[in-house]
């Protein structure tokens, strides 16, 4: 494998010749820009990433980067990236997904991927709608959202996506948003630095299908209120300082900070906890804060770095590899 | 001793029991002690999809065949000239089938009334009452006789009569002068940790022997060892071959192997016997689905392996969306499809070739790729080795076709040494040096096939995906010129595979015969034997059969033009018959059989006189 001293790279080094067509507007420009801003910075080899995706507008983010990449078939991106991961551990693999490919139709590989641990970076590029085909309701869209597909209101109960990969065993898992450039450059940053499957779900707007649909935690006046940056060993604040979650047993609880609860009366955040972790991703109503940042992560062995230590452990117990002694078998004749 | 001997040229012996009643050890074990004592042999276990289905019941029944002899073995035998049946359920289902003249060796504990209401005989009936007359019986207490041998062993009852299947193999091993020792060195080999059942067993296999021994006006048989060509062999069933085609190509080429599987019958032997040769660095990945399996390939593929999954006709409905994105990226790729009995879930233990015209035709879009069968299951290692050449040297998926029969059969094969297998070349890029022209992932050599740039490579940094590409740079294309130019280029790909080919050989019987019997896949044998009895008695039959089912050799349709007449024997409703019609302009004729059961040699002999008397 050639080295290509990774300092020398600028960002747009990790842009390709094609010419980008999402929609004026569309959230995936900000999280394409923010990713070759990020690569420079990680000191890896661009011909060792490669970026693997499904099918949906998220998907033709390969395209874009000046990297190896396959824009393969719907939902099974997680696989193409295992089998290739496996392949080749060296590589830094990123797998772009969307909630109608990574929950819907390639849900399955998803959570295979997740408890496998295999070690790529994961971002679902979530927006509530389905784009690319013009505008149904996703698995992710609210209950009873009136789309082309559903005009009486969708029946569906929306999934988590956050639950899904700790109720999946993910080990590292985070939350971040494309209109917060700082905060969506060091998750990816953190991402990559995980060892194991990293699954990153980036709230992204679409602004033709389904606008705005995460303005509360976006907008400049609104978002203070509506999220909760979570900071390892700080306590749960949001809302410029005025609120704060506390927890009771197993149930959070929100405070005012005004009415004589005291920061050390609140909830400190620990990344390793895996029950604390789901109660996070469970803050999902509309009175409750959205977390922002690493829900969850843990030290877990690699899929892939498993399956290596199997082929090294046979070479020692078997012995090398043997084609004539191997196609003669254990009984064999002569026939003269 | 008042024994008989008499030399036979084959025998054909089917072993019939309870699914628990450890028939395919005892039918595997005469195979191994057969094979190593000079015969030619094929065998064709036959077992319910169930793993115990109800004890005692026909549906139960769990069977193996073996044919061998000192003459030249083709298939696994039609009516079997020796029956062992251990218990009245396999009696029953058997007993029909069995040649005029023949021997049933019979375990009379399982024809108790129990077991003869279970295997459905009504109370008055008595089969043993009322045997056929042109039989030969040995009715032996195996049971008892086996519980006896073992009586002062610390074993239950249970434990003592699981051996009962190496009793009857120590009585057969006597009536066909087999020696003991194969078998005994396995024992050890499996048993060696459990000494008390490594002893039972022992004695078990020799009391059976002894028994022989002592009865009386017994006659034994020879049978002498075969005229095989020279060369080193071994006894090989078609998944095992398989499996070992794809290591030697792995070795061959110098990629490593990834294969990818997700367990379903009867293709998990390949992926159970992969698994066991991580030292070769083959890696194998059970994945969550047929799905995962195929894309995982691509995955490896993109990555650089010889990447290969393998699955049975429900499996491989799922894998088409896979195989149309490994096309259109032209990646290598190996796909078995083990055919078993379809449609849907069908028969998951039975055969069938009726996934030919779904490897062909079974995906969206104009997507042809190379499709091969194996025709015997030594052959099964020549046609992976040669799937998997393919693949790598012509940048394509490849639809590799076993089924049922050749998967778990078996036969003697004189396998080859490394050297006599070809190295393998895949087009793999040149690293590039650092410069601004980017690089051009579907430029194409004169056979039309690309490089292969890997992930890791400097300089040749790439997108490939299943949208339609620009020729030459890949890049995304919708132009209406481009496509039909792309889609072109994809078939004229796959055609050009067909330069490799040797020249097309009739199997038997030469152009200037009447009547060209056409087959592909595991009717190699069956045909074989028909057409072999046919030119004995002086009929102008030819047989040809396919390896390279697409594309088609390019001396193909001259060949076939070539004979007034052309039969084609299918466990099918038809299937190449249409290819051959279809791309050739021939009058074939079919002959189809549904019924999840190889041919017998007689159907297809008795078709062919019929076509040769009515011209």
């Amino acid at each position: 494998m050639t080295e290509t001293p990774p300092t020398t790279y600028k960002a747009k080094d990790f842009s390709s010749d094609q010419e980008v067509k999402w929609c004026p507007g569309c959230g995936d420009y900000s999280i394409l820009s923010q990713m070759q801003k990020v690569l420079p910075e990680l000191g890896i080899a661009r011909e060792n990433i490669v970026f693997v995706s499904g099918i949906g507008c998220s998907s033709r983010f390969p395209y874009y980067m000046n990297t190896y990449g396959m824009h393969s078939i719907h939902g099974r991106a997680p696989a193409v990236a295992t089998g290739l991961k496996m392949a080749n551990p060296d590589l830094s693999i990123w797998v772009i997904t969307g909630d109608g490919d990574g929950l819907s139709i390639g849900g399955n590989h998803l959570a295979h991927l997740l408890r496998r641990n295999v070690d790529v970076n994961v971002l679902l590029f979530n927006n509530e709608i389905y784009g690319l085909t013009k505008g149904q309701y996703s698995p992710t869209s609210e209950q009873g959202k009136y789309t082309k597909s559903s005009p009486l209101g969708s029946l569906d109960h929306p999934f988590n996506p956050l639950s899904f990969a700790l109720g999946s065993d993910a080990s590292f898992v985070a939350r971040t948003l494309d209109r917060d450039p700082t905060h969506l450059r060091e998750v990816l940053q953190a991402a990559e630095q995980h060892r194991g499957t990293s699954f990153v779900e980036v709230y992204q707007n679409c602004n033709v299908f389904n606008d705005g649909a995460f303005q509360i935690f976006t907008d400049k006046k609104q978002k203070a209120a509506h999220t909760l940056s979570l900071l390892p060993g700080e306590p749960l604040v949001f809302d410029e300082g005025r609120k704060g979650l506390k927890i009771n047993g197993l149930k959070p609880e929100i405070v005012d900070l005004a009415e004589g609860n005291s920061l050390n009366d609140l909830w400190i955040h620990d990344p390793e906890d895996p029950t604390k972790a789901y109660l996070l991703s469970r803050l999902f109503g509309e009175d409750e804060p959205r977390a922002l940042g690493l829900i969850y992560q843990e030290e877990r062995f690699t899929y892939e770095q498993a399956a290596q230590n199997q082929l090294e452990k046979a070479r020692e117990v078997i012995g090398p590899p043997d084609l004539d002694s191997l196609l003669r078998g254990k009984h064999s004749w002569t026939v003269s | 001793m008042s024994d008989q001997i008499q030399t036979l040229p084959k025998v054909t012996i089917h072993f019939a029991g309870d699914s628990g009643d450890g028939i395919q050890l005892a039918g595997s074990q005469f195979t191994n002690t057969t094979a190593l004592a000079g015969n030619d042999l094929s065998t064709f276990p036959d077992f319910p999809a169930e793993i115990r289905a109800p004890m005692g019941t026909v549906a139960g029944v769990s069977g193996f065949q073996i044919n061998f002899g000192s003459e030249a073995i083709e298939t696994p035998g039609g009516r079997p000239d020796v029956l062992v049946a251990m218990n009245a359920a396999a009696y029953r289902k058997n007993i029909g089938s069995l040649k005029s003249g023949g021997v049933v060796v019979l375990d009379t504990a399982g024809f108790d009334k129990r077991n003869l209401k279970l295997a459905g005989y009504g109370p008055e009936e008595s089969p043993l009452a009322q045997k056929p007359d042109h039989l030969q019986f040995y009715e032996i207490d195996v049971t008892k006789l086996n519980r006896e041998a073992l009586s002062d062993l610390d074993l239950g009852r249970k434990e003592r009569d699981r051996s009962r299947n190496l009793f009857v193999l120590g009585f057969l091993y006597f009536l066909y002068h087999r020696p003991l020792q194969p078998t005994l060195d396995f024992l050890r080999d499996k048993f060696e940790s459990q000494p008390v059942v490594w002893e039972a067993n022992k004695r078990s296999l020799r009391a059976g022997h002894h028994y022989g021994d002592t009865i009386e006006a017994l006659t034994r048989y020879r049978i002498e060892k075969a005229e095989l060509p020279p060369g080193e062999y071994r006894n090989v069933t078609g998944n095992v071959a398989l499996s070992l085609g794809l290591l030697a190509a792995s070795v061959r080429s110098g990629r490593s192997l990834f294969y990818a599987g997700y367990p379903i019958t009867p293709a998990s032997d390949i992926l159970h016997e992969l698994s066991r040769h991580k030292n070769y660095g083959a890696q194998t990945f059970q994945a969550e689905d047929e799905i995962a399996a195929i894309t995982a390939a691509i995955g490896a593929s993109f990555g650089g392996q010889l990447a290969v999954t393998a699955t049975s006709g429900p499996g491989m409905a799922l894998k088409t969306e896979g195989l149309g994105l490994a096309l259109m990226l032209e990646l290598p790729l190996v796909v078995v499809n083990v055919q078993r009995g379809g449609p849907s879930t069908g028969l998951p233990t039975k055969t069938e070739q009726s996934d030919l015209q779904q490897a062909l035709y079974g995906r969206n879009g104009e997507s042809p790729l190379p499709v091969l069968a194996a025709s015997s299951p030594a052959d099964c290692f020549q046609t992976a080795f040669e799937a998997a050449r393919i693949a790598l040297e012509h940048m394509t998926p490849v639809i590799l076709l076993s089924d049922g029969y050749l998967a778990n059969g078996s036969e003697p094969w004189r396998f080859p040494s490394t050297e006599q297998l070809n190295p393998i070349q895949p087009p793999l890029a040149a690293n590039a040096p650092h410069d601004k022209t980017p690089y051009r992932p579907y430029q194409r050599d004169e056979r039309l096939v690309r490089e292969w740039a890997l992930p890791g490579q400097a300089g040749l940094e790439h997108r490939v995906g299943g949208l339609e590409k620009e020729v030459e740079t890949g890049h995304v294309s919708y132009h209406p010129e481009n496509h039909e130019t792309m889609v072109r280029l994809r078939a004229q790909k796959v055609q050009k595979v067909a330069h490799d080919y040797p020249a097309t050989q009739l199997v038997q019987g030469s152009k200037d015969d009447k009547l060209l019997i056409v087959g592909w896949g595991h009717t190699l044998g069956a045909i074989k034997v028909a057409v072999r009895r046919m030119r004995e008695k002086g009929h102008p039959v030819a047989q040809l059969h396919l390896k390279h089912i697409w594309p088609p050799a390019q001396d193909l349709p001259a060949l076939l033009q070539s004979f007034p007449q052309i039969l084609v024997p299918e466990l099918n409703d038809g299937q190449l018959i249409h290819l051959l019609r279809d791309r050739f302009l021939v009058a074939a004729q079919g002959l189809n059989k549904i019924q999840g059961r190889p041919f017998l040699a007689d159907e297809i002999e008795d078709e062919a006189l019929k076509m040769l008397s009515n011209d």
